[in-house]
């Protein structure tokens, strides 16, 4: 069967497409699926860091673009889980170096090998945005619970709308607790209603994402950690499996009065 | 206000133009404002017009195309009763729209409400999104933040308004909004303008937002935009 390409895309910069995308990837592959992710973010490359493979780049998805190497030479093995590649971006050249055209050809050469392809997209909805979701089958939004966030979320569906993909899904990144119940931080359920997509997880803030991109091992590695169990539970969301939503961020009484409000009973 | 010289209405295909009798410096100076109001609504768009029996000379036609011109907007046809003002249009190049039909005798005159066709969007409008449309706009779903609506109508949502509206584009202070929540960030009717308290507008805190919601309608009372409950009589 073919793999299926997921767009990881979010509009605004810095709300942890990468290491979304990162934390996907390898849990997919230690799920046991075949995982190649995708770097499209040509000129600021980043995920190549967060996933510990900076120093074993040789070719660059460029350099497979143009025809310099063949796509396999440029994939970069992990080495822990043998089902996960990474196909880095250049940093020295920029988005136009690559098109869709090109990225719908790297993708469906990729399909043939893997289970899943994930692109991490660059912020923004110009030509990077452009090549990152030309070949994708499905698309994952990342937003945090902060009003711009969730507006350059809104704005990236409806251009994906427009363009005939989706329907998206939705991640909520770096949500906060504490602060949701004093009140202080859009929940998950202000969200949902505003963005109108189904979500797909939400990620506590987790000062161990930090760390864990720091020192080039994602997280996702290891279950110890909040965020790490929320990544776990999308990765299984993507292969199919119905699991049910972390019931950490808020009280499940609240939850039920909400929705149940929202659906006007009383 | 002052009877208007110039009648326009949105349709499919562009905008109508009928002229009426009198001074044509006057009713050039009446298009130029009335285009000025709302010269992004119209701007890239095409005008049909209708003259009548009215003689129109080519210095004038010209004259014309060039206010429209000053809008971005094409002339793209002309109808008149008139032998010498068509021989003028053909000399500039504008194509002659069939005769009147014996049922329109006024020369296709006549008020926006009749005339104007609506539009049905099923569909959430996102941020980014722009809807224009001359006549009345229907929408079943959101209007998010950063998305625009402009109507030469009526704008009617069921579902919840948090973007910019802009009903009776056209000129028409008597177009209504009416919405199921109406927080617009800004909202427009005709030449007036009004914008939501900063509470609202974007994504207002829960507390609020869901407190006494009840559909609305907002329209234009001595010089301003007012939203009132829209309640069942």
């Amino acid at each position: 069967m073919a793999g299926k390409v997921i767009t990881i895309t979010s509009g605004k910069g810095g709300v942890g497409k990468t290491t979304v995308t990162a934390n996907l990837a390898v849990t997919l592959a230690a799920l046991g699926r075949r995982v190649t992710a995708i770097d499209t973010d040509i000129g600021l490359r980043n995920l190549d860091i967060i996933m510990g493979m900076e120093s074993r780049i040789i070719y660059d998805i460029v350099d497979v673009a143009e025809g310099k190497c063949h796509l396999l030479q440029a994939l970069i093995r992990d080495k822990r889980l043998p089902h996960l590649h990474l196909l880095p971006a250049s940093q020295t050249s920029d988005k136009t170096a690559v098109s869709p055209e090109d990225m719908i050809a790297i993708c469906n050469e990729l399909r043939a090998d893997n289970d899943f392809v994930l692109i991490d997209c660059p912020a923004g909805i110009d030509r990077g945005f452009q090549n990152a979701v030309a070949s994708a089958d499905e698309i994952i939004i990342v937003t945090t619970p902060e009003v711009s966030a969730v507006r350059s979320a809104d704005r990236v569906i409806g251009l994906i709308e427009m363009n005939g993909k989706g329907p998206s899904k939705l991640v909520i990144n770096r949500i906060k607790p504490a602060m949701v119940k004093r009140g202080d931080m859009l929940d998950t359920f202000d969200v949902i209603e505003f963005l109108a997509i189904d979500l797909l997880g939400v990620v506590p803030e987790d000062e161990s994402v930090i760390v864990a991109a720091n020192k080039g091992i994602p997280l996702a590695y290891e279950q110890t950690a909040l965020a790490s169990r929320a990544f776990h539970n999308i990765a299984r969301r993507l292969t199919g499996e119905t699991v049910p939503f972390l019931s950490i961020f808020e009280e499940p009484d609240t939850l039920w009065s909400r929705l149940r409000r929202a659906l006007g009973s009383h | 206000m002052a009877e208007l010289q110039i009648r326009m209405r949105g349709t499919r295909k562009g905008l109508a133009v009928a002229l009426e009798e009198g001074d044509w410096q006057e009713l050039l100076r009446e298009l130029d404002t009335r285009l000025d109001q709302a010269s992004t609504f119209f701007r890239g768009g095409q005008v049909h017009l209708a003259t009548g029996e009215r003689k129109i000379d080519q210095a004038e036609l010209q004259q014309f195309m060039d206010v429209l011109g000053k809008y971005e907007i094409k002339l793209a046809s002309l109808r008149t009763a008139s032998q010498s003002t068509a021989e003028v249009a053909q000399a500039l190049g504008v194509r002659l729209a069939l005769p009147e039909a014996p049922s329109d005798p006024t020369g296709g005159r006549g008020p926006v409400e009749d005339l104007s066709e609506g539009l049905l969007l099923h569909r959430t409008l996102r941020s980014g999104q722009l809807l224009q449309h001359p006549g009345h706009v229907v929408v079943i779903g959101d209007v998010n933040p950063g998305a625009e609506i402009i109507a030469g109508g009526d704008v009617i949502v069921w579902g919840r308004v948090r973007g910019t509206i802009h009903a009776g584009a056209l000129g028409d202070n008597e177009a209504i909004v009416c919405a199921l929540e109406l927080r617009p960030t800004q909202l427009r009717i005709g030449s007036h303008i009004a914008t939501s308290p900063p509470e609202s507008g974007i994504l207002s805190r829960r507390s609020d937002a869901k407190k006494g919601i009840q559909p609305e309608v907002a329209f234009v009372q001595d010089e301003l935009i007012v939203a009132e409950p829209w309640s069942t009589r």
